[in-house]
């Protein structure tokens, strides 16, 4: 490393200082709440209740387990979501008069679905529609339950990126249309590719949301970890397994919301703002 | 830019450290019998002169009729009312709130003296809370539309490629995968309500419940569907024997005890279950 200029020595030395400052803070913060919460006089009860060690080591493996289903969903709604989005926003924004129906199909949809709680859209769809069917695969609760997700889902992305593309300037649909490109052309190589840059962040965010609502497909029948989490909690008259659970969810999404902001602090960095300390 | 990740993340070290080290002194096997008096006293209820009973919301027939358990009519309804009086608690003496699960099991102070909604008594739950002697004894039974996989079955062996559902924190779930053990894992609901739902939406085959709710699912609640069989405790079954949730050490529990012993040995008991609770004869019995 080559020798540190007078600023930069500074502002090492101002950072370290924070550091040492939010350190005591936190430990002065943590050794209050770890020396007053066993002083009340339920925490023994508490303890029993939500920190019960046996519990947590004999329920914790089949939570694991149950999360592989988690994990399973999440993996193949991610996709389905980000391509139904895409095309909602973009049926949104097409600018043809004879296109109409489209863009009011495109507003009518997202009101419909960011407009109803996700567990209603999962009960509705989950046990309403497999009565259609007779065949049993057809009537899998992991297929209607992802189709719940994948459409509340959808709603709430397809603005997020609708919001992308309204933040690309007019100016660059210009430049890009007086060049010749097709309105076609304009969005998929001039527009979208700076709107997905910037709204990674916001898609993150749903990303996280997703991987803990995944949970609510347990609702109409398979049995993910926080239904297991819930049986273990029946079977021993214990709330340790939630725990767990909890656990278990911090583990994935912690990475997850950590990347998200690194992805952010990088793009702050490209579009050349400085960090205010 | 390895220093600023490192002061970043200094502090988080500082409260992972103290976590573990919290979680290191949790072994000082203190202060779990510190009440347990063992005294009974049908005098220490929540509300001075009055027994606070609770049930589920709604409650369900035929536990309680028309979900209105202060009428007393429904087998639970008219057991609490049984209790209470042998308790000392008559009539207007009896108070009812509404509980979830999670709420007759949470710790600290109860709003409710004695909780009854079909619990069934195991060791590990009474780990945590008291649980009085049994007012009830159930078999477990199926339930299944006709024309399913699981229709006809006679053994255990019959029902192995049947696609299950239960409530989650009953007993039926437990005797699905520790007795019938069906070679695809079974679905599980929050409610009853649930697994008749997928019952009615094709998603499985059969659903497992105590068996008078059975006998009223099937005759009264799902057109088409039957009970298949039923599982004594002798056949491979395992039986449910439903207790009143207390307050962990509640000093109520040995009075509870006295009048469920009280009105077992007068038949008080057996003329309630006969006025509340179908005939069950007629449903077939399963074998291992």
């Amino acid at each position: 490393m080559s020798q540190l200029t007078r600023r930069q020595e500074y502002e090492r030395g101002r950072r370290r200082r924070g550091a040492v400052i939010a350190s005591a803070s936190t430990i002065i913060v943590v050794t209050a709440v770890i020396v007053l919460v066993p002083r009340f006089e339920g925490w023994s009860r508490v303890r029993k209740a939500f920190f019960d060690r046996e519990v947590f080591l004999d329920s914790f493996p089949r939570l694991l387990e149950a999360f592989w289903l988690d994990i399973q969903i999440f993996l193949w709604s991610t996709p389905l979501i980000f391509a139904l989005s895409l095309a909602i926003a973009i049926a949104r924004n097409t600018r043809s008069p004879a296109l109409f129906p489209l863009r009011a199909f495109a507003v009518i949809y997202t009101d419909v679905f960011r407009g109803v709680p996700v567990i209603l859209i999962i009960f509705l769809i989950g046990f309403g529609v497999p009565g259609l069917f007779d065949s049993r695969a057809w009537s899998n609760p992991l297929i209607w339950g992802t189709v719940a997700l994948v459409l509340s889902y959808s709603a709430y992305v397809s603005e997020v990126i609708r919001a992308g593309i309204d933040s690309v300037h007019e100016s660059q649909r210009a430049a890009a249309r007086s060049l010749g490109m097709t309105g076609n052309q304009t969005m998929a190589s001039v527009v979208l590719p700076q709107a997905m840059r910037r709204i990674v962040p916001p898609l993150m965010n749903s990303l996280v949301s997703l991987q803990k609502d995944v949970a609510l497909v347990s609702l109409i029948g398979p049995v993910e970890i926080l239904r297991r989490a819930g049986i273990e909690k029946s079977n021993f008259a214990n709330f340790t397994p939630y725990l767990g659970a909890a656990l278990i969810f911090l583990i994935l999404t912690i990475p997850c919301t950590r990347l998200a902001d690194w992805l952010l602090a990088r793009e702050r960095r490209r579009t050349g703002a400085t960090a205010v300390a | 830019m390895r220093h600023s990740l490192t002061n970043k993340f200094l502090p988080a070290v500082a409260v992972g450290a103290l976590v573990l080290a919290a979680c290191g002194s949790d072994d000082d096997a203190s202060s779990s019998d510190e009440t347990s008096s063992g005294e009974s006293d049908c005098g220490a209820t929540v509300e001075d002169g009055v027994l606070t009973v609770a049930t589920g919301e709604p409650a369900f027939f035929p536990w309680v009729i028309d979900d209105d358990p202060s009428s007393g009519e429904g087998f639970e309804a008219a057991v609490a009312y049984a209790v209470a009086a042998e308790m000392g608690y008559e009539g207007d003496a009896v108070k009812w709130v509404r509980t979830t699960f999670d709420e007759a099991i949470q710790p600290g102070a109860k709003d409710f003296d004695i909780n009854l909604q079909q619990y069934s008594i195991t060791p590990e739950r009474q780990e945590n809370i008291d649980m009085s002697l049994p007012y009830f004894t159930s078999n477990q039974a199926i339930v299944a539309l006709s024309g399913s996989a699981a229709e006809g079955a006679t053994s255990i062996a019959d029902l192995k490629d049947v696609k299950f559902g239960a409530q989650a924190g009953t007993t039926s779930l437990q005797f699905i995968t520790d007795v019938i053990e069906p070679s695809s894992e079974p679905f599980v609901y929050d409610d009853n309500v649930g697994a008749k739902a997928a019952l009615e939406a094709n998603q499985i085959d059969a659903a497992v419940f105590d068996l008078p709710t059975a006998l009223y699912v099937s005759a009264v609640e799902i057109e088409g569907s039957s009970v298949i069989g039923q599982f004594p405790a002798e056949a491979g079954g395992t039986t449910d024997e439903f207790g009143m949730v207390l307050a962990k050490d509640s000093a109520l529990t040995g009075c509870v005890n006295d009048a469920i012993t009280a009105i077992t040995a007068s038949g008080a008991l057996a003329d309630i279950n006969a006025e509340w609770l179908a005939d069950n004869t007629g449903a077939p019995v399963i074998s291992e």
